[in-house]
Order: structure tokens, then C-alpha cells, then sequence
């Protein structure tokens, strides 16, 4: 593993982001600086429309800062090409969302497989690793099954299957439990867990869930756009 | 790959799919369908003219005109028994030469009458057209000389004014001229022309001449050529002729046309050609508007499938593999539709010929062209409902509802 010396893997630095302009503008981030480093677990936490989620966008380079820069391992995205964001996205992050959001009647295999697709990896080979992915969350056996014969909490690890398909270094996780029962959530949190250790993820998390965001090792607070709180926690819960 | 991506997305949607390709099918079926018709159809013109035999010429009165059938009869001299013999006597590549003029007439048996064809004909109009009896006998150089009053019908005559009974040595009144029958021609069917060749009687054109016509001059004169080989050189000879006969000066225009069956097959051949294309592009209409169709539902489709689209984004997919999705999926709608089109397209004209009684020809090239073009409306429809796909941004496209 190379040394990467002082460079954060992701670094947020004096970011701002509006929507829409004159008037009706509205600053979403105002001048956030935020690093993130390789391994950490961190849960961004914050009300609703506190700019959580567009931090969250940003740094799954899904949408861009309107002020200030956002760097993955030193390198600034705002340059890049699309189609080089799309091999970024595809390589080092792996996205869960909270409406799972599978492709509809299609197989669990297939779900999983997507990125693989994307990525040009030829059909055994992908059909390999998707297994592989499928049994580490706990689905061998349920290649087969279609997205709407599977649970909530069934889906969201197929989810989470399709997004370590590609062997990403960064998990980024949208409320994950928010459409799941707690007991479910917890399954979910616990193989969240289970799969940072095993494969030495990093995760970052938004949630507005006190006892979801427990299981963080590092809480990042936002309020109206700004980060007001910013701390390790020890005891880490699991 | 994408193409595997396009196939499970439209598979995922098998109804929608192929109520889409609807129109396309209905287009290409149409397009197939027409082409096939036509090209029974000229089939059927060029078959039957065939059979009225490649070797025979037919001149008719006034000079070439400009349409079609068309030839100039105003003030030219019209034929006279005469010149039948003349070409009889002088042109060395002719088999028989026949004098033949006609009219409408109503025929009348007892109280039953019908309007009808009455031509005088000479004695060798039979051998020209070949032409034979079902029963009784053909007019004879007798009837002619003698100016008998004799007369030969067709079985349309035959069934409309006798009905069951025999017709042979009956009496047929024609307007006030009663004639004898003397013989049932065969059967020989509608024409390509669309006339019923069996609604026909014929008489002496002696007796024709004297008792219908009022003078002794001949609509047209229809001549068979020895073989087909030596129609070119009886027509020539026989436009010199007549132009000699005629005493046409070198610089001035035939005031007569010979025409040979070939040319007519030609004139026909174009005619169908045309009413073939027009029908075509009337088809071919329906084919864009089932491209429109595909638009259509792709443009909903992208709509409906925007957080699918944000997914795919999200997860790495470049622009440029949702245009080639859509892109496929569209293409690979319309071609499908054109596969299906094309065959239930000679499926209908295979049913439709039965029913009209034409041959029935597979237009290959039209089902080829019907295909190629039913691709190309999916490339031409597909694309821009496709850039609109790959033209979302993945955040927007996550977030739609």
C-alpha cells in the first residue's frame, strides 16, 4: 500500500454550494472544510435542508461546489471530464441509498453486476465476483430472486452488495436504515460493520438517526450549512 | 454490453415494447403488403398479355398521341378491307391479318336483352386471337362472302340471354337485325383490362358492314406476326405499307400507329409501377408515423426511468452508455417491429392475391428496404429521446420523483 503522507483521501476545502439565484438564492454549504481520512467511519448528522445530503452529493462527485475545491487523494475533481468522474464514481465509491433503489423486476445477480458492466469487466468475471459480493451479505443463494420478490432489508443488502461489487475504497451512505423497521436497521448497520472490517472500508453516513449514527467513530455536525460540530467518539458501539 | 443492458430494460417492459413497435409493424406490413400486390399484379398484366401472344400487332387509325393509350383519331382516314388484304397479300413476316370493327349494341332473345360488344370481323380474326369454339362452329369464308347473317357469341351472352339452353342455330335479334347463332366461343375471361372477354359477339364484317356499320371501313386491323422474333421487321413493313397505301409524304407524321403487345405490357407494366409507388409512400407515411410512436414512448420511458438513470450514473455509467442504451432499445424496437411487419405483411399478401387471383410475389427487395428504413427511423426517432437520457445530470436524476 502506498504511503499517501499528509493527504486526506477526501478533502473538502472552503466549499459553498447555491441553488437557484438573486433572491431566491440559497446557500446549501457556506465555506465547509472537511477531511476525510482512509479507514475513518464518519456519520453526518444535522436537520433536514442543513446541507447534509448536499455534502454528501459533493463528495460522491454527483454534484458540484459552487465555491471552494474538492480534492480525492490531492487530485481536484471540479476539472475533470465527466466521463473520468463516471470511472471515479464507479472505482472508489460505492453508493447506498435510502430507497435501495434497485433496477425493478431484475435479478439480484444483475442489480449487483451493473457496475461491473459500466466497468467493462467481461460476463464470467462479473458474474464471479457478484456472487462473491452477493454470499458476503449474507444473499448466496438468492442470485436468482427479483428485486420485488425481496424484503426492504433483503434489498438494501443487494444494495450494499452492488456497491462493494467493484471493490471501493469509500462507502457513501444515504439514512441507509431510513426506509427500514430498527431491528432491520441494526442488521444492516451491523453488516456495515462486519464489511469495514473485513474489507477496510471507509464510510461516511448521513443520518438524522441518534442510534444509527452511533455506530460512527466520528460525528459531523451541520446546521444551516455550516459544520457546528466536529468529534471523535470512543467506545464505538460493535 | 449496452446492447444487453437495452434487451433487459425492454424485456423488463414486454408489453409496452411491443405495443410500441405497433406502428412500425403496421408500416412495414403496409409497405411489404403493397409491394407484393404490385408485383402480382404486373405479373398478371405481363402473364396474360403473354398469352395473348408476344407476336401480334394492332394498328389502329390516327398517329401516335401523347398519352398512354392515347392516339390522335381526329380526321385521320379510318382502315378499309382493302388494306387487310394488301397486308396480306404484301408483308411476308405476317401469319393472318383481321378487319374488325366494333360497337356497343343490345342483343335481344324473347324477352331477356343485354348490352354488348358487336364486332364484324373477318375470318381471320379467330386465327389472330386464337380463339376457338366450345361448341358449333367459328364464321367461315362463306358467312363473309355471302354476307350471311351468322353470328358467334361469348358465354356471357350465351348465359344472360339463353340461360341454361343451347344456343346454337337460336335466333338473336341486334337491334332490328336478327342473326343466327352459330357457335359458343370458350371461355376466356376478364381481360387485364378489366373487360369481360366473354360479353362479345361477332359477325361477318360484311354483314357488319352492311347492316350495323352503314359503310365499309374498319376500326382496326389486328395482325399476327410468323414468331416473335419477326414482330419488329411485320411492324416496319407494315408502316411502310400504310403509309404508301396512305400516300404519306416523307416529312409528314404517320396518321396511323401500329402498336405490338410488348409496348401495351410496357404502358401497363408503368401504370402498376406508379400506383405501386404511390401506394408505397402512402405506406411509408404510416412507417414515420410509428417511428413518431417509438419517440414517444421512449421520451415517456426516460422520464419514468430518471432515478434509474440517476442510479446508473451514479454507479458509473458514462453518458455516453445511456445514449447507447436508449439508442439501442429504440433500434432495437423498430426493427423488431420491422421483422414482424415484413412477415405479417406476405402473410396479407399472400391472403389478399388468393382472394384477387393474382400470383403471389415475395417483393424482397421492398421487405429488405421496409427493414433498412424501419432500423433507421429507430436511429432517427431514438436519438433524441436518448439525449435527453444521457444529458441528465446524477444528482438531478436521483433526486426526481
Amino acid at each position: 500500500m502506498p504511503t499517501r503522507g499528509s493527504i486526506p483521501l477526501l478533502s473538502l476545502r472552503g466549499v459553498s454550494k447555491h441553488f437557484g439565484d438573486g433572491d431566491a438564492a440559497f446557500v446549501a454549504l457556506d465555506h465547509v472544510d472537511l477531511d476525510i481520512d482512509s479507514g475513518e467511519f464518519v456519520g453526518i448528522l444535522g436537520a433536514s435542508g442543513s446541507g447534509k445530503s448536499t455534502c454528501m452529493n459533493i463528495l460522491g462527485c454527483l454534484d458540484m461546489p459552487t465555491e471552494g475545491a474538492y480534492c480525492v487523494e490531492g487530485t481536484p475533481v471540479q476539472q475533470l471530464h465527466p466521463d473520468v468522474l463516471a470511472r471515479l464514481r464507479n472505482e472508489r465509491f460505492g453508493f447506498v441509498f435510502q430507497g435501495f433503489n434497485l433496477l425493478r423486476r431484475t435479478s439480484a445477480l444483475e442489480n449487483v453486476e451493473l457496475p461491473l458492466v459500466y466497468a467493462g469487466v467481461g460476463r464470467r468475471e462479473r458474474e464471479r465476483r457478484s456472487r462473491e459480493a452477493l454470499a458476503l451479505v449474507g444473499l448466496a443463494g438468492r442470485e436468482a430472486a427479483l428485486s420485488n420478490e425481496l424484503s426492504g432489508g433483503q434489498q438494501q443488502r443487494v444494495a450494499i452488495a452492488r456497491a462493494l461489487v467493484n471493490q471501493p475504497q469509500v462507502v457513501l451512505a444515504d439514512e441507509p436504515t431510513g426506509n427500514l423497521d430498527s431491528r432491520t436497521g441494526r442488521d444492516i448497520m451491523e453488516l456495515l460493520m462486519r464489511l469495514r472490517r473485513e474489507l477496510d472500508l471507509t464510510i461516511v453516513m448521513v443520518t438524522h438517526d441518534r442510534d444509527i449514527a452511533g455506530y460512527a467513530e466520528r460525528h459531523v455536525v451541520f446546521s444551516d450549512g455550516k459544520i457546528v460540530d466536529d468529534r471523535l467518539l470512543r467506545g464505538v458501539a460493535a | 454490453m449496452t446492447a444487453t443492458l437495452a434487451l433487459r430494460a425492454l424485456a423488463r417492459n414486454k408489453m409496452r415494447s411491443s405495443l410500441t413497435t405497433l406502428g412500425v409493424v403496421i408500416g412495414v406490413a403496409a409497405v411489404v403488403m403493397m409491394q407484393a400486390l404490385g408485383a402480382g399484379a404486373t405479373a398478371r398484366v405481363t402473364g396474360e398479355i403473354a398469352g395473348l401472344g408476344s407476336n401480334m400487332l394492332i394498328v389502329l387509325p390516327g398517329g401516335a398521341g401523347h398519352g398512354a393509350f392515347g392516339s390522335n383519331t381526329r380526321g385521320a382516314p379510318l382502315f378499309t378491307l382493302a388494306d387487310v388484304d394488301a397486308i396480306t397479300r404484301e408483308v411476308g413476316a405476317v401469319r393472318h391479318v383481321a378487319g374488325v370493327s366494333s360497337r356497343s349494341i343490345r342483343a335481344v332473345v324473347a324477352e331477356n336483352n343485354r348490352s354488348t360488344t358487336l364486332s364484324g370481323v373477318t375470318t381471320g380474326f379467330f386465327a389472330v386471337r386464337g380463339w376457338s369454339v366450345e361448341r358449333g362452329r367459328l364464321l367461315t369464308e362463306d358467312d363473309d362472302r355471302q354476307s350471311q347473317k351468322n353470328c358467334v357469341i361469348g358465354h356471357t351472352v350465351a348465359d344472360d340471354l339463353f340461360g341454361g339452353q343451347d344456343p346454337i342455330g337460336a335466333e338473336l335479334r341486334l337491334h332490328d337485325l336478327g342473326c343466327r347463332v352459330v357457335g359458343l366461343l370458350e371461355t376466356k375471361g376478364v381481360s387485364t383490362f378489366g373487360q369481360d372477354q366473354d360479353d362479345f359477339v361477332a359477325m361477318p364484317h360484311t354483314t357488319y358492314a352492311r347492316r350495323i356499320g352503314g359503310d365499309d371501313h374498319v376500326g382496326t386491323l389486328m395482325v399476327s406476326a410468323v414468331s416473335e422474333e419477326r414482330t419488329d421487321e411485320a411492324k416496319a413493313a407494315i408502316e411502310s405499307l400504310m403509309r404508301q397505301r396512305r400516300r404519306i409524304r416523307a416529312d409528314e407524321d404517320d396518321d396511323f400507329t401500329v402498336r405490338d403487345l410488348r409496348e401495351i405490357q410496357n404502358i401497363l407494366s408503368s401504370v402498376t409501377g406508379v400506383l405501386t409507388t404511390l401506394l408505397a409512400s402512402v405506406a411509408a407515411i404510416s412507417l414515420v408515423v410509428g417511428g413518431i410512436g417509438i419517440m414517444n414512448i421512449m421520451l415517456v420511458s426516460v422520464t419514468e426511468r430518471t432515478r434509474e438513470i440517476g442510479v446508473r450514473l451514479a454507479i458509473g455509467a458514462r453518458s455516453s452508455d445511456i445514449l447507447s442504451q436508449f439508442l439501442v432499445e429504440a433500434i432495437v424496437l423498430s426493427a423488431a417491429g420491422g421483422l414482424v411487419g415484413a412477415a405479417l405483411g406476405a402473410v396479407g399478401a399472400l391472403v389478399l392475391s388468393r382472394v384477387l387471383a393474382t400470383p403471389f410475389v415475395f417483393p424482397l427487395e421492398a421487405a429488405a428496404l421496409a427493414l433498412t428504413v424501419s432500423v433507421a427511423v429507430g436511429v432517427v426517432f431514438g436519438v433524441f429521446p436518448a439525449r435527453k437520457a444521457a444529458r441528465l445530470r446524477p444528482i438531478e436524476a436521483l433526486r426526481y420523483e
